[in-house]
């Protein structure tokens, strides 16, 4: 259960350029749809939503359904228009949260 | 209508007959047209192929098309690397194999006229053929990985064929300062010889830990699993500790650019500056694949999985690491399985009979030190159009094996290489 989250930002950027986000997560993405060994169907746990937000201000959103891969891999692109912090986060199944920041400085 | 009472001698008589009738008629179509087979390529899988053809049916004409005039084996060259044997002892010639009534042509094959069926050479001479066996290896490619260019691989080797690169990695390894960083970037799927990083990185452990202890080794890897991964932990810990880290696909050990100028890989999350880097970059079906329309858009050659014919060139063959062979991984044994297999219906095409469902086999051997020696094996048959692993046969060593079994294993290895070079070369 235990998660593993890296994430790539540009530590510096010029005002207006668009910046490439990347993040990758260790999750084993469980679809509820498997049986196990005594036929069973193996407990849904997967991660439902990624939010990235820069300064408080939610600039990407993400949901994921069974069908998503394990260990979910996310890029994207936004504008630096300002210095400050990148905050990614994953929440999902069985109470699941992980959050990573990052600072980025616009000049 | 009279009935005739057969009895058991003369059932016998008769079928004897007509069995001595089939045998006779065989050798009749050999002298009336035996048919022409070029072959593309000398290595494991050619030059195996050029030799099961002759013994088969010594009266088919065989032409073996091969730009060098020696052959450097890849399997064992990792122990090269780590110092343990020299080149020499890779290299092979083509001299039994141009005395066993097979027309060696030390030429690259340029391009082949499908229509003409004829192989043109570099300097415009032509083969004809009846059927061509594509048995060319892999090349490297060098669009495949951001910054990985052939001047790149002279500062960052590959060392993926067998050759100046094999000595170039060595060289660096021996040069290096103790304490110094060896990065190895390992490619998805599919490319030649699954293991073959997992033992590199091991051999070179084994010489790092013998001269240079400080060392490290990182692994950046393009996948999550990788063959006999288990085993290769396993022995890691255990011959190896905190010396070699592998970072697989999902802790962000892609390797996105290299960069020569400063020996550094990037990954999708940083950037690893090494002492040495080794780049096992993406790879296709050697050129010639490409040229003659083999070869599909992954890169690799589709083909029948009895009689090896490329499902997109009438008459050609394709065998060894450039072909698309199912569950078969890229390696010297499964080759020279392919090329045997893909004889015995080359010879029953050339007669005008339906040539037979071949099982393949393969075994895998590799050195996690020179007397550690783990497999991994598998038996293949056609199954639904593409060569599928026979289930329950086959398998890989036991895990938690004591060290003398993984010392018959490293033996058997050496004796596999010297069994496998001397009936394709000697």
């Amino acid at each position: 259960m235990t998660a593993r989250a890296l994430i790539n930002v540009p530590p510096k950027a010029k005002r207006g350029e668009i910046i490439g986000i990347k993040s990758l997560i260790s999750h084993e993405m469980e679809t509820g749809f498997r049986p196990d060994a005594t036929g069973q169907p193996i407990p849904r746990n997967i991660i439902k939503e990624f939010v990235c937000t820069y300064n408080g201000v939610e600039v990407f959103r993400a949901e994921f359904f069974p069908a998503m891969s394990a260990n979910p891999f996310v890029s994207f692109t936004t504008v630096a228009n300002e210095s400050g912090t990148i905050t990614m986060t994953w929440t999902g199944d069985n109470g699941f949260f992980a959050t990573e920041s990052v600072a980025i400085t616009v000049e | 209508m009279t009935r005739h009472h057969v009895s058991r001698r003369d059932f016998l008589k008769r079928t004897t007959a007509s069995a001595a009738a089939v045998t006779i008629s065989a050798p009749a179509i050999a002298e009336g047209a035996p048919g022409r087979v070029v072959v593309v390529g000398g290595g494991f899988a050619g030059a195996t192929c050029a030799r099961a053809l002759k013994r088969i049916n010594p009266r088919i004409s065989v032409t073996l098309v091969e730009a060098s005039h020696a052959f450097t084996a890849c399997p064992f060259s990792n122990n090269v690397i780590a110092g343990l044997r020299e080149l020499k002892a890779q290299q092979f010639d083509y001299k039994r194999i141009e005395g066993s009534g097979i027309e060696v042509t030390f030429e690259p094959a340029t391009r082949i006229d499908t229509d003409a069926r004829t192989v043109v050479l570099s300097d415009v001479a032509r083969v004809p053929y009846d059927r061509l066996v594509l048995a060319p290896g892999i090349d490297i490619r060098w669009d495949g990985l951001s910054g990985y260019t052939e001047a790149a691989a002279e500062r960052m080797p590959h060392a993926w064929r067998a050759g100046e690169q094999t000595l170039l990695l060595r060289k660096q390894l021996e040069s290096m300062e103790d304490g110094g960083l060896v990065v190895i970037s390992a490619p998805a799927n599919p490319f030649r010889c699954p293991p073959g990083p997992y033992e590199r990185a091991s051999l070179i452990a084994h010489y790092l830990k013998t001269r240079k202890p400080k060392s490290k080794i990182l692994i950046l890897d393009a996948k999550d699993a990788f063959s006999k991964q288990s085993l290769f932990l396993a022995a890691w810990k255990e011959l190896y500790p905190d010396l070699i880290e592998w970072v697989p696909l999902s802790k962000g050990g892609r390797v996105t650019s290299v960069d020569p100028s400063t020996n550094t890989l990037t990954t999708e999350f940083g950037s690893h500056k090494a002492a040495v880097a080794n780049v096992i970059p993406p790879q296709k079906a050697a050129h010639i694949a490409a040229v003659v329309g083999a070869a599909n858009k992954t890169g690799w050659c589709p083909i029948d999985p009895v009689t090896f014919e490329s499902k997109l060139q009438e008459n050609i063959h394709v065998i060894g690491d450039a072909s698309i062979a199912g569950g078969m991984p890229k390696s010297a044994f499964a080759a020279n399985s392919q090329a045997k297999a893909c004889a015995a219906a080359l010879a029953k095409l050339l007669a005008g009979e339906k040539p037979e469902e071949p099982k393949l086999i393969n075994t895998c051997y590799s050195l996690v030190a020179p007397d550690y020696g783990i497999s991994v094996a598998g038996v293949y048959e056609p199954r639904n159009g593409q060569l599928t692993d026979v289930k329950g046969a086959g398998g890989v060593s036991p895990a938690n094996a004591p060290r003398s079994a993984r010392q018959l294993e490293a033996n058997f290895a050496n004796g596999w290489f010297k069994t496998i070079t001397e009936e394709v070369f000697g």
